[in-house]
């Protein structure tokens, strides 16, 4: 996750602080599986209806229940959505790490907390609210069983009356939350909330500086994670076979889209479904099935995080080689190995980049935002049927599985690109095809799709040597010229990936490369070089794998370029590093890399 | 006097097609291979049915028996993918694609080692799908090694005896789902021609292990996959013949000798029990037959087992009739209010 050290507007003292308005961060500690992200859900959607800026980061462990789970809310009037390092505002719930989270709180901040735990013993420079919230869940919630999940439910009456929330809009967000469905739990967790809000009205008096105002920032936006933002875009882009593997963190986005498609793509006057959806065995049949729907001409797609990228290599290689169009998505976590499955990362685009053996390399697609998750979603398709290969989406946890403020996704405008494919008319009127021969000078052949009713229709598709009319073939001048229209295919591709979006300031010597969800710490970090320390900086955010020509007009126009991305081993500079000249390479820094050494390392 | 000859009308089938409109490339595999038979069965087949090749589809994974796909129906789509992962890639074709007739010709490296997993799956799912197995239970392409399908006592040609129990891929398909399960011989013919017929005719998934001798490496005194040790230890479980749906001749044979089950399409197979009491709707039958032929060392051969009732994978997925891959974009690109609705509920 890209997180932002904000340095405090004014320094902190114990006995008077400004009024801190709709800049702050609020994190609720809780134990997993105590059912907190329902009202986490519903403060953080509050906040944003008040027309307040507001991200939502969950900190969750890979377990089902009984570890320490972190959910930090940051609003920012100034609408920056990085997680930020300093929490404001506790809401201590698990007695596990109560204590450890109150020591790491800065002075002044503020802290609710069950009050068996007794955390005010622990300082005297931080705000104390206790809260007694066994007392408090018996008598709105008179079946014991639901006495854990409905208890939360009270931290955000407390909460609300602290910061001043309306407890209309906390009214208005549960109830969205729960839906019409359900207006029977969520009746009961209102009473939850009424009783929190209450008590705090009768007991608190607020010391604190921290306050939820009404803004105008948040109107018409939408709340979603980019897994869902995704699945929107795979069910907007016409996608017909999907197989997944069940794994953190990719495993909702084809939730959300099964979702989806029994909603919107049941047809009316069959009651068919046009699409298929099949949770494969493993990650190997997840991408062998993909790559036969592609064969077979069917939008196909799946799923994954690093671990299945892994698996699937092999396979993406023959979907390079015999030149067939998949769609997938990896939703990056933490590696090598297993890794931290629950931790967001940006490890895999090296591995990605360059999946299987033999030389093969493939178009990566970076999204940041849901809005991206979306638009991407449906470029990548349009790419694998133009290009024929396989197209890798490269989200991540955060952007994933976190909830994000967006822009209303737009209507595709451009119908789908199905690529060259050939009809029987088509081999009619053209007396046959050679599967493989590059007759448009962009490396790309044309294709026939199994079942088209032609006898010239047919031809063999194989991972092992082939010529253009796809016959086996070991000969050196075969092989040689297959593998360089590979390449110049590669290259074409380039012209047709997302541009990088470049923010050039003339005043500007260094610049500042990064992608996906790096962007929102680098963003922040640029204002603040600039008003903490006058340091101008320009700016170009990566959209695409094979690199845009943009990206090296903008290193050349800067003295130095720092990369940002989240891996240890400065993978996009390392692919910057294969392509680009010395000259152009010696200007680039690794954020890494500059941190690990200011470490001593 | 001058007269014009002219030459023999050409046979067709049912369609208008020769029989050369089902043959392939000319085969490179060793002369004598069992698998070339078994491609030979597959072409009469075919052609004899009047089965159009365009709307065939065929897949491979790796080795002796997945190069086979080349050398027939060469006017239908083929696949030769990754080793053992020949399920899933043919998985994905049908569901893009439900109305092609899909046939596996794949080996008992593939199968019954490095894709057990996807062949298992494959068999839970009940693909409408003809997985054949040219089964010899040698490695051939990379020179002799035992496969996974190999019997204890096996010795290979190097000497060396196989010391670990065999895979038998009808027991795991039986276990596993598949609707139609048969053991043919590649030299066979008849048999393996009404087995196949009968595969192409059942509207689920099709496992046919078909025995069949690798010439090079295991057909030397001491091997139990040689042609002679198969002729000497075949041991036909059934008598079997198939009548085409649009075949009526009907063949008398007095009643209770003869099983017959009606496939899909309105064919039938006509099951004549040999000696034995076996019932081939029954798994049990079927996998007690298996196990206590083992037990003698023979190599049982027949018609295992036939469900025609079970719904298909396509069945439970309820997709589409047409072709998923070719639906229109107005089926497949919900219109605007769709998206507008979507996005109402998330603000």
């Amino acid at each position: 996750m890209s997180t932002i050290e904000v340095s405090p507007a004014s320094p902190r003292s114990g006995e008077f602080q400004q009024p801190v308005v709709n800049d702050f961060s609020i994190q609720v500690a809780t134990i997993n599986g105590s059912g907190s992200q329902t009202a986490n859900s519903v403060l953080m959607r509050a906040i944003f209806q008040m027309g307040v800026p507001v991200s939502g980061k969950n900190m969750f462990p890979s377990n089902i229940q009984g570890l320490p789970t972190w959910f930090t809310i940051r609003s920012s009037k100034y609408g920056y959505t990085a997680r930020k390092k300093e929490i404001d505002f506790l809401v201590a719930m698990n007695p596990e790490t109560a204590r450890e989270d109150v020591m790491k709180l800065d002075r002044g901040a503020a802290v609710v907390y069950d009050e068996p735990l007794k955390l005010d013993a622990l300082r005297s420079d931080l705000h104390f609210y206790p809260v007694p919230f066994d007392k408090l869940v018996g008598p709105v919630c008179p079946e014991a069983k639901l006495r854990k999940l409905v208890r939360n439910m009270i931290y955000d009456g407390i909460v609300a009356y602290i910061l001043s929330i309306d407890m209309e809009e906390i009214h208005r967000a549960l109830f969205k939350q729960f839906g019409k469905k359900k207006a029977k739990a969520a009746e009961l967790n209102w009473g939850a909330c009424q009783a929190g809000f209450d008590y705090a009205a009768k007991t608190f008096k607020k010391s604190d500086p921290y306050r939820v105002e009404r803004m105008n920032a948040t109107a018409g936006k939408i709340i979603i994670d980019g897994n869902a933002a995704a699945a929107l875009g795979c069910v907007f882009a016409g996608a017909t076979v999907v197989i997944w593997y069940p794994i953190t963190p990719s495993s909702s986005l084809v939730e959300s889209m099964i979702g989806y498609l029994k909603r919107f793509r049941i047809d009316k006057d069959t009651g068919k479904a046009t699409y298929a959806v099949v949770q494969a065995e493993d990650e190997l049949s997840a991408i062998g099935m993909v790559l036969g729907a592609g064969w077979a001409g069917a939008r196909s797609v799946t799923s994954t995080a690093g671990p299945g990228i892994s698996l699937m290599a092999e396979f993406v290689g023959l979907g390079y080689y015999a030149e067939i169009p998949a769609v997938i998505f990896d939703v990056q976590r933490v590696g090598p190995s297993t890794g931290l499955p629950t931790r967001t990362a940006q490890g895999d685009i090296i591995s990605t980049a360059l999946l299987s053996h033999g030389d093969t390399k493939h178009p990566l697609l970076l999204p940041c935002s849901p809005e991206e998750c979306f638009t991407m979603a449906i470029e990548a398709f349009d790419l694998a049927e133009q290009f024929q290969t396989p197209v890798f989406v490269m989200t991540d946890l955060d952007l994933g599985m976190n909830n994000w403020m967006a822009e209303p996704f737009e209507y595709p405008t451009k119908p789908l690109n199905r690529g060259k494919v050939l009809t029987a008319e088509d081999l009619e009127r053209l007396g046959g095809f050679a599967r493989y021969k590059d007759l448009d000078g962009d490396g790309v052949g044309y294709r026939t799709l199994p079942g088209t009713h032609h006898p010239q229709a047919a031809y063999f598709t194989r991972g092992s040597g082939h010529n253009e009319k796809a016959q086996y073939t070991e000969r050196e001048d075969d092989y040689v010229h297959n593998m360089d229209r590979l390449a110049h295919k590669f290259n074409v591709l380039r012209a047709h990936v997302p541009p990088p979006v470049v923010d050039d300031n003339p005043k500007a010597e260094i610049g500042f490369v990064a992608f996906g969800t790096s962007h929102y710490a680098a963003q922040e970090s640029r204002d603040q070089l600039k008003s903490e320390f006058g340091i101008e900086t320009s700016y170009l955010r990566l959209r695409a794998y094979p690199f845009t020509p943009e990206l090296l007009d903008f290193i050349r126009r800067h003295k130095r370029i720092y990369v940002i991305e989240q891996n240890r081993d400065e993978q996009m500079l390392g692919l910057m590093r294969l392509e680009f000249d010395a000259g152009d390479i010696a200007k680039l820094r690794s954020i890494t890399a500059v941190c690990r050494s200011m470490r001593g390392l | 006097m001058s007269t014009t000859l002219t030459p023999p009308p050409k046979k067709v089938n049912r369609i208008g097609l020769e029989i050369a409109n089902y043959k392939g490339a000319k085969t490179t595999l060793c002369a004598g291979c069992g698998h070339n038979a078994i491609s030979e069965r597959i072409i009469e087949c075919f052609y004899e049915l009047g089965v159009q090749p365009w709307n065939v589809a065929k897949f491979s994974g790796i080795g002796c028996s997945s190069k086979s796909p080349a050398y027939f129906l060469g006017l239908s789509h083929g696949f030769n993918g990754v080793h053992g992962r020949m399920p899933s890639i043919a998985t994905g074709a049908m569901l893009a694609n439900r109305t092609l007739l899909g046939v596996g010709a794949t080996g008992d490296g593939d199968t019954a080692s490095i894709g057990l997993g996807q062949f298992m799956h494959l068999l839970r799912r009940n693909l409408p799908f003809i997985y054949i197995i040219e089964d010899n239970g040698v490695y051939g392409l990379t020179k002799g090694q035992f496969s996974a399908t190999a019997d204890m006592g096996s010795k290979l040609k190097t000497g060396v005896i196989n010391d670990l129990p065999p895979f038998d891929c009808c027991a795991l398909a039986l276990q596993c789902g598949a609707t139609f399960v048969a053991r043919s011989f590649s030299g066979d013919k008849k048999q393996l021609q009404t087995i196949l017929k009968t595969a192409i005719a059942h509207n689920g998934l099709s496992v046919i292990d078909v025995i069949s001798p690798c010439t090079t490496f295991n057909d030397h005194e001491g091997s139990t996959k040689s042609y002679s040790y198969i002729k000497e230890h075949d041991e036909l479980l059934n008598e079997i013949d198939f009548v085409p749906f649009y075949d009526d001749i009907s063949v008398e044979i007095a009643e209770g000798e003869v099983k017959e089950v009606e496939m899909h399409d309105g064919s039938k197979l006509r099951i004549k029990k040999l000696g034995r009491d076996y019932d081939p709707t029954s798994k049990f039958d079927a996998l007690k037959a298996i196990d206590e032929a083992g037990k003698k060392g023979e190599v049982l051969t027949g018609v295992f087992y036939v469900d025609t009732g079970k719904p298909n994978f396509m069945d439970l997925l309820n997709i589409d009739e047409a072709p998923l891959a070719t639906l229109p974009e107005s089926k497949i690109r919900p219109p605007r209010e769709v998206l507008d609705h979507a996005m109402e509920e998330l603000r």
